[in-house]
C-alpha cells in the first residue's frame, strides 16, 4: 500500500537520523537536506538509496539534484512510489 | 590436421611479493586551496584525503613503476631474469607508442619478459592479477610483475574544486607466481559502458590537433588547458558503494568464504566515504582491517591496490597469510574483485 505523506516524512526521517545523526524532530517538509541538516551531497545519494529501499520508488541521478528539501523528497516519493 | 602440445602450467597462482613507490614531493591540502574556493574542513570531510603525492620531471611512469617493482620482486625472492611478463595498467603515460611496459621490463633486467600496457581505470590492478594469473596456469609464464602507475597530477584540473584535492600519483607492483594451492580466488569482473560519462578525460587528444578552442578547456585567464579527469560525483558514489558492494559480496561467494573469514578488506581508494558506505553496505565484521591509504595518498587510480597492500603490510596492520578482499572500480566503467592471499 502507497504510504503518506506523513508516513513518508517520519520514514525521511529515520533515514536522516541513521545517517547524518539529526534528531528526527528536526526533519520537517521545509528543511534543506544540506543546509539545515548536515546532510552533504554525498550523504544525500546515502539517503535516496534508502528511501529507494524504504519506500518502493526509483530516484535516478539526475532527479536526486532536485530534491533540496525534506518536501520535494516527499512530494517525489509520493508521485513515484510504487 | 597436426596434432598441437598442450600447455603446462601450474595448478594455481599466488600473489609472492608487493612493492610500492610514493613520489618524494607530500602535498597538503593547502596547497591545493590556493587555486580553489574550498577548505581543509570540507576537502577532508568529502573525501578524508589529508596529503597525497605529486611527482617531479624525474618520477617519471616508467621511474616510479621500476622502484616499486625492485620492491616487490626483492619481497618475492626472486630475480628479474625469472619474470616471462610485464604487465602496466595506467592512464597516464603520455607517450603511447611503444607500451611503456617494455622499457620496464628492460630496465629491471628480465630476460626479453613479453610485456605490455592495459587501459582499465582503477579497476586496472584487478584486471592485471587477472591476467597474470591466466597467464601462469595457462603455463606463458612461470612468473609475472603486475604494474600499477599513475601520474594523475598531470590529469588533475586545479581549478575544479570538485576534484582538484581528489588525485595523487604513484606506482604499486606486484609479483605473481605459481602455487599449488589456490591463493587468488576467481575475479568478479565487468564493464558498463552506458555510464562512461560518469567519469572521463575532459577531451580527447585529437581534439587538440584540430584547435577548435570552443571543444578545448580554457583556464580562468583564457589560455587552452591540458585535459583532466572529471566525474559527477553523486552518481559514482551510488554505483561505487551499492553496485560495488554487490560485486564484493559476489567476489566472497566465489571464493567460497563468508566476511566472516576475511582479514583485510583492500578497496580502491577513491575516497574514504566511498570506503565507510561500502563497509556499511558489506556489513564487515569488526575484525576486518579495512586500507584507508588514500588519507595520505589520495586516488592513485590503478595504483592504490597494491600502494595500499605494501603500506598495510609495511605498518605491521595486516600480515603474510592474511585474506583478503580486494575490489577495483572506476572510468569505463569496469570493475574486478578478487579474494587474495597477501604476501
Amino acid at each position: 500500500m502507497a504510504a503518506t505523506q506523513e508516513e513518508i516524512v517520519a520514514g525521511l526521517a529515520d533515514i536522516v537520523n541513521e545517517i547524518a545523526g539529526i534528531p528526527v524532530e528536526d526533519v520537517q517538509l521545509d528543511k534543506s537536506f544540506t543546509d539545515d541538516l548536515d546532510v552533504d551531497s554525498l550523504s544525500m545519494v546515502e539517503v535516496v538509496v534508502a528511501a529507494e529501499e524504504r519506500f518502493d520508488v526509483k530516484i535516478p541521478d539526475e532527479d536526486v539534484k532536485n530534491l533540496k528539501t525534506v518536501g520535494d523528497a516527499t512530494d517525489y516519493i509520493l508521485k513515484h512510489q510504487g | 590436421m597436426a596434432k598441437l602440445k598442450p600447455s603446462k602450467g601450474a595448478p594455481y597462482a599466488r600473489i609472492l611479493g608487493v612493492g610500492g613507490y610514493r613520489p618524494t614531493r607530500v602535498v597538503p591540502n593547502e596547497v591545493i586551496l590556493e587555486k580553489i574556493d574550498s577548505s581543509d574542513e570540507w576537502i577532508r570531510s568529502r573525501s578524508g584525503i589529508e596529503t597525497r603525492h605529486w611527482a617531479n620531471d624525474e618520477e617519471t611512469v616508467a621511474a616510479m613503476s621500476i622502484e616499486a617493482s625492485g620492491k616487490a620482486i626483492a619481497d618475492a625472492g626472486i630475480s628479474a631474469e625469472q619474470i616471462g611478463g610485464v604487465i602496466v595498467s595506467t592512464v597516464s603515460n603520455f607517450r603511447q607508442t611503444p607500451a611503456v611496459a617494455t622499457e620496464i621490463a628492460d630496465k629491471l633486467g628480465t630476460n626479453k619478459a613479453a610485456a605490455f600496457d592495459i587501459s582499465a581505470g582503477c579497476a586496472g590492478f584487478g584486471y592485471g592479477l587477472t591476467l597474470a594469473k591466466g597467464m601462469i596456469v595457462e603455463g606463458s609464464a612461470e612468473y609475472v610483475l603486475v604494474i600499477g602507475v599513475e601520474r594523475l597530477s598531470d590529469l588533475t584540473d586545479l581549478e575544479d574544486r570538485a576534484t582538484a584535492f581528489l588525485f595523487g600519483d604513484g606506482a604499486g607492483a606486484v609479483v605473481v607466481g605459481p602455487s599449488e594451492e589456490p591463493h587468488i580466488g576467481p575475479t568478479v569482473w565487468g564493464s558498463e559502458g552506458d555510464k562512461s560519462e560518469t567519469i572521463k578525460q575532459t577531451v580527447p587528444w585529437n581534439e587538440y590537433r584540430v584547435g577548435d578552442l570552443d571543444r578545448l578547456p580554457l583556464d580562468s585567464e583564457g589560455n587552452v588547458k591540458f585535459p583532466a579527469i572529471t566525474q559527477e560525483g553523486q552518481a559514482v558514489f551510488r554505483w561505487a558503494v551499492f553496485e560495488m558492494a554487490k560485486v564484493a559480496q559476489q567476489a566472497l561467494d566465489a571464493a567460497g568464504i563468508t566476511p566472516d573469514d576475511l582479514d583485510v578488506f583492500i578497496p580502491h581508494q577513491a575516497n574514504e566515504r566511498i570506503i565507510d558506505s561500502m563497509v556499511k553496505t558489506l556489513k564487515l565484521p569488526e575484525h576486518v582491517t579495512v586500507a584507508r591509504d588514500v588519507r595520505t595518498t589520495g586516488n592513485t587510480s590503478a595504483a592504490s591496490i597494491p600502494l595500499a597492500m605494501e603500506r598495510l603490510l609495511a605498518t605491521g596492520e595486516a600480515k603474510s597469510g592474511d585474506t583478503a578482499l580486494v575490489i577495483g572500480f572506476g572510468a569505463g566503467l569496469v570493475y574486478a574483485a578478487t579474494v587474495v592471499t597477501l604476501p
